[in-house]
């Protein structure tokens, strides 16, 4: 008879799990869009006369002129580059050079050296589903770090600066 | 109103007639239609990254476009389904495969349902069983019929 009387809560237990599970989804931050990146803690793909690995981290940005968020956080590559002198690769995606070249005239020219791929054949090496995106490797040449989208103030501080500094 | 129920089951079998949205295009297309089918069949079975739950030939993405000329590439080279599918996976992980393979990390996907199931009907079975096994009446003892006896034969 008391295990009987014990069912009865099986509902209500139930709802618990259930309210746990959905407050952890909600609160925990995690962003159910993210598709995620296996290129970290990998070695960076070859980049065609960019030396990735020698000693010093590098940043790998993909961008286009024609696109708002690479617009957004360019400003932040312009104050890494001021500021920390990082080496930062810049690699036009699906992009005329010219149009390139006249939005890096207008907006100034963060990178330290600019790729373009405009067939997006380099971009698939790195596993790249739009841009910006942006990479960091580190002096041995290991991808540490895969941004999808624009990076953000809090990024360049909390994550990128931190990497940045511990050299290597 | 055998010509409205006609009309209503046509217009319900309709989207299983019609082809299914593509956006592979013929340049895209390989000349060699066996090779071409079989790119076709990988690329049923890769997700584009950008768009959630649509396979590559289904999207119009510009990345959607690449992969699939990433996989006529491959098969142009020689390489195997498994070897196209490896590749994807090596750039894009196991998000971009629409079935997901079997292995530890996704042993719950596959077996969780199964398992609930057989979990769930199990406890319903023995439910039943118990509740039929209670709800049997019990024959008369030896001594209960002795007495129902005796009561029957006083009141006749």
């Amino acid at each position: 008879m008391k295990s009987n009387r014990l069912l009865f809560l099986l509902p209500l237990l139930t709802l618990c799990a259930m309210a746990v599970f959905f407050g952890w989804a909600l609160l925990s931050g995690r962003d159910p869009a993210s598709i995620g990146s296996v290129m970290v803690g990998r070695p960076a793909p070859k980049l065609e006369g960019v030396e990735l690995g020698g000693g010093k981290p590098k940043l790998v940005n993909f961008f286009a002129s024609w696109c708002a968020p690479c617009l957004a956080e360019h400003p932040l590559f312009t104050r890494l580059k001021e500021r920390e002198g990082t080496a930062i690769v810049g690699i036009a995606w699906k992009d005329k050079p010219e149009a390139t070249r006249a939005w890096l005239a207008k907006l100034g020219d963060p990178f330290k050296q600019l790729l373009f791929d405009q067939e997006g054949k380099t971009a698939l090496d790195w596993g790249l589903s739009g841009v910006p995106e942006t990479y960091l490797i580190d002096g041995q040449g290991i991808v540490r770090l895969h941004f999808r989208g624009p990076i953000t103030e809090q990024d360049l501080k909390e994550r990128i600066l931190p990497l940045l500094k511990s050299g290597s | 109103m055998r010509l409205l129920l006609a009309l209503a089951l046509a217009l319900l079998a309709l989207p299983a007639l019609a082809p299914a949205a593509q956006a592979v295009e013929p340049s895209e297309m390989l000349p060699d239609p066996a090779l071409e089918a079989r790119a076709r069949d990988i690329g049923r079975n890769l997700r584009c990254v950008v768009c959630q739950n649509q396979s590559i030939d289904d999207s119009a993405a510009e990345v959607a476009h690449d992969m699939r000329r990433a996989v006529r590439d491959r098969l142009s080279a020689g390489d195997g389904d498994t070897q196209v599918y490896a590749f994807m996976v090596a750039r894009y992980g196991d998000y971009v495969l629409l079935k997901p393979p079997f292995k530890p990390g996704t042993l719950v996907l596959w077996l969780g349902a199964p398992v609930l199931l057989l979990v769930a009907g199990g406890a319903l079975l023995v439910a039943a069983r118990r509740r039929r096994a209670a709800s049997t009446p019990q024959p008369l003892s030896d001594e209960e019929q002795r007495r129902l006896d005796a009561l029957l034969k006083r009141d006749a």
